[in-house]
This record gives structure tokens, sequence and C-alpha cells, in this order.
């Protein structure tokens, strides 16, 4: 059963998401401004995943920042339900407290009041859970520095699902890992997302990695981006492993050439 | 406590050093064969007498307790000014030539102004070696403000860290180095304005000793609370200093574990 929220209408579930960026445009030093995002909007429903696709250097990292509140300075809006929702963030680096262990960076990301492991609903992941998943249970007491970049960015993972967000945004968690490291997180990406649905969007310039994770394809390109494609994956996940994948890929790079190719 | 095996042949050497710094002393205050120059021996019987009638010891201990409250409200007025200096760069603008200014201007000028402006007492004592240290705690931790991480302030952003918790697990510890520079440089400092202020204003502590025995020209007196003084100073480094520097770098891979 997932929790029931009250506030009139329908039970809805939180983690709706409405991204309204008509203009975002970076000043450089000499006072020039350059345009990167134009019109760029999107809805993200609750409890899906959702993968933004582009090439390296398009602005997806900056829609990101743009929706974490990170970056004010655009035109605009995003729309948040609730209000204030949780949210988490796997960034590019895994940007972990180097001075504090691994149990104390994923706690320490904790709202003040649940710092202890709590009941939760419908089985989602208490921390040992976590950590176990995550193959981190041997780590805890270990600092950042004494862990590969592989064991940093699943401690980056635990420390976004332990927050248990309403919304997850991440930004290209995987990169510079190799090829078979990366299929584990992606895995455990999945298997974290189905125990505990959450609203998801990833930034990625892979895309056989956005098709295979993904409900849910949003295109950018272009000088300034804007969304080129909006493509729902055809398959269902537990199919995506050979041709009907590799099939679905051929369609996607046919109709849109300069983003998937890129 | 870290006693590597560079550690354990380091000692000799150390001591080793010492001993050959007391002989060139013993034979110089031989040569010189003057009441102006006493050997080791002369100064260790005068430490020893002093010690014995409790007078070392007190008048340590209010010099002492002078550097250590100088030295807390230096760092800690320092701190907040060099951080918000460094985060704010308009603050930076209208303060920074006050902090040229005050690191420019003689400490003897600073202790002398005080004693006329606020009295000869001992907030005024205080106040003036805390304001001789502060503009160097502010330049330090200014650098160190600008040097914290923004990729981790956002993570706090974005996980909102409460303010507490921000300063305490993600700032402190950035400026951590830059405030064991300051504090290290600043203790070495503070205790020598501080006998400064004794010598002129004071009627108690290590200044005024070493003031009264000038006047009555006893050198080994002078030596003997010069030495007892830089001793305590020794200790600290060694029983505080050091064990608290390597506990809050344990979580630094490799050779900056060690004490510097």
């Amino acid at each position: 059963m997932k929790p029931i929220s009250t506030a009139g209408g329908p039970a809805q579930p939180p983690g709706r998401l409405r991204v309204q960026i008509d203009s975002k445009a970076f000043r450089s030093a000499d006072g020039a401004a350059t345009e990167v995002l134009r019109d760029i909007d999107f809805t993200l429903e609750p409890e899906t995943f959702t993968c933004l696709i582009g090439p390296s250097g398009c602005g997806k990292t900056t829609t990101l920042r743009i929706i974490l509140g990170l970056d004010r300075d655009f035109t605009g809006q995003v729309e948040r339900a609730p209000q204030r929702p949780r949210m988490a963030a796997v960034f590019q680096e895994p940007r972990l407290l180097p001075w504090r262990t691994v149990e104390q960076n994923v706690r320490l990301a904790l709202p003040a009041q649940e710092k202890k492991p709590q009941e939760t609903p419908a089985g989602a992941p208490n921390l040992d859970a976590l950590f176990g998943a995550l193959g981190l249970q041997e780590m805890r007491e270990r600092f950042p520095a004494e862990l590969s970049l592989g064991l940093e960015r699943r401690v980056a993972l635990a420390r976004a699902f332990a927050v248990m967000p309403d919304i997850l945004l991440l930004d290209e968690p995987f990169v510079s890992l190799d090829e078979h490291t990366a299929d584990r997180l992606r895995a455990l990406l999945i298997e974290l997302w189905q125990a505990r649905r959450t609203t998801v969007l990833m930034v990625t310039h892979n895309v056989r990695e956005a098709a295979r994770l993904a409900d849910r394809l949003l295109l950018m390109n272009g000088r300034p981006a804007r969304l080129v494609g909006d493509v729902t994956v055809p398959v269902a996940r537990s199919q995506r492993g050979g041709e009907t994948l590799r099939h679905f890929l051929a369609e996607l790079a046919a109709a849109h050439p300069e983003t998937i190719l890129a | 406590m870290a006693a590597g095996p560079e550690a354990s042949h380091r000692v000799p050497l150390r001591l080793l050093s010492i001993l050959a710094f007391l002989a060139l002393w013993a034979g110089a205050a031989a040569l010189a064969d003057s009441p102006e120059v006493p050997g080791p021996l002369a100064v260790a019987a005068f430490v020893a007498a002093e010690a014995a009638s409790g007078e070392l010891f007190y008048h340590l201990a209010v010099t002492l307790a002078r550097v250590a409250a100088a030295f807390l409200i230096a760092m800690g007025v320092g701190t907040a000014i060099g951080m918000l200096m460094g985060q704010h760069r308009d603050l930076n603008r209208l303060l920074d030539p006050w902090v040229i200014l005050m690191i420019n201007m003689p400490a003897l000028v600073v202790i002398v102004l005080c004693y006329i402006w606020i009295g000869l007492t001992e907030a005024a004592a205080i106040t003036a070696v805390a304001l001789n240290k502060i503009p160097n705690v502010v330049v330090t931790l200014r650098e160190g403000a600008r040097a914290l991480d923004p990729k981790l302030m956002e993570m706090a952003a974005v996980f909102r860290f409460s303010r507490a918790r921000l300063l305490r697990h993600v700032i402190l510890p950035q400026l951590f180095p830059f405030i064991a520079a300051a504090g290290r440089s600043g203790l070495a400092l503070i205790w020598k304005i501080v006998l400064v202020v004794e010598l002129l204003g004071r009627s108690n502590g290590v200044g005024f000793q070493i003031h009264l025995y000038f006047q009555l020209f006893d050198v080994a007196a002078i030596l003997g609370y010069a030495l007892a003084f830089v001793s305590v100073m020794l200790l600290i480094e060694f029983v505080v200093v050091q064990p608290l520097e390597t506990h809050l770098n344990r979580w630094r891979p490799g050779p900056a574990t060690r004490p510097a």
C-alpha cells in the first residue's frame, strides 16, 4: 500500500515537478551574455523515471541546477508539489565530506529528526538495508579518501536514497566508471527506485544507459538548447536487454540523429 | 603518541642538539666569567629557588591566563571577521584598509594607546594583545573562507543542512588548516606581546618579573623566567596542539597525518 496524501482530490503521491525555463543566460567576464537554455518546458509525474539526454555542454547540468534551486538567475519558474518537496541529488562528482566517515556522510544528509533508522512505510530501506544493498556494510566507518571512485559513488547514491526524497536528481552519476561497475550501479539504482518509488530525473549523454533505465526520454539540443524530443520508452523494463532495445535505439537515432549520435 | 619509525630515531638527534646548546652556553659563560653571562647551572638554580618559593608558578600562571584570554578572543573575533570578509566581497573592500592599518600598527603603539584610553587595567592589557593579533587571524582566515569548496556548499544546500550542521560539518573542517596556521603563529606572537604589556602596565606576570630583574641587572633571573615560559609553551604544543591536530587530520590519507 502506498501512503495516501490527504490533501483534497484524488490520492496523489508527492513528487510532481513542473519545469518552465523561458530563458537562461550566462554572462562571461567581458559582460557578453550567452543564452544557453530557451523554452524548456516539461512536467514530471510522480514516481516516474525520466532521463534528460543531450550532447555534452548543451545545458543539461544547468537545467538540473535550476531545478535544485542552486541557480536562481533565470526567467521562468519551477513548480514543485508539495511546495518544498524533499529533494536529493547525486552529482557528477560524489561530493562527500572527506572528514566524515561513510556513515556520517549519509546520516548528515538526513533531516534532523530522522537521524535514527526509523520505521519506514512499505518496506522502504532503513540504513542497514540500504548499506547492505549497495555493498557498503563493511565501509561504514571508512573515510571517503580510503574508497575507490566506484565506492564513493555508491555512498553518494546511498546518501540520496537515505533521505527518501520525493524528487531525486542525478547528474551523470556513472561517468568515468568502468562499464562493469557502472552496470552494477545502474541495476542497484533501479532496484532502489523500485523499492522506494520516487520521481527521478537523470541527466546523461549516454543514450543506451538512458534507454535502459528510464520510462521517458527528454532530448535536448541546440544553442541555446531547447527540448527537441519527448519519447516514452516502449519496452518493458524486464525486456531491455537485447534486440527490442537495439531496435528502439535505432529508431530513436533515425528520428533524432543530431542529438542521439552527437 | 605517533611513534613511527622516524620518530624513534629523531629523538636522539634532538637530545644531542639540546645538549650541544647547553654545552655551548656553559662554555661561553665560563669564558665570560661575569654575572651578566650566567651559565645553565646558575639559571637552573634560580628557577629551582623561584619554584620552591612559589613565585615562579604564580607569575607563570598569571601570564598564561592572559595569553589564553587574548588568544581565544583574537582567534574568535579574527575567525568571524575573516570568514565574513572572505565570503562577502563588499565587506572585504570596506574593511580591507582597516586590516592593513592594524596589521602595520606597531604593537607598542596599540598597547600604549589601550592603557591611556582604557586605563591601566586587565581589560586594557588583554584588549591590546588581542588587537595586535586579530588582523593576522583575519588575513589567514579570509584566505580560508575564499578557498571553501562551493561544491560541498551546494551539496549541503540540496540536502538542507541546518546552519549549525553546515558550520560544524562542512565549513569548519575546511577552515581547520587555516585556523591551525593562525593559531600556531598566534600563540608565539601573543605571548611575546603579553610580556611587553606586563612590562608596561601590570604588576605581576613574567613580563613584570623580567622588568623587575632588568632593573636589578639579574640576568640569571631574566633567562630563568624566559626559559620557564618557553617550556610551558612547548608543553602546550606537545600535549594539546599536536594530539588535537592529529585527531582532526585523521581522515587525511598519507603523510599529512603526521603533525608538522
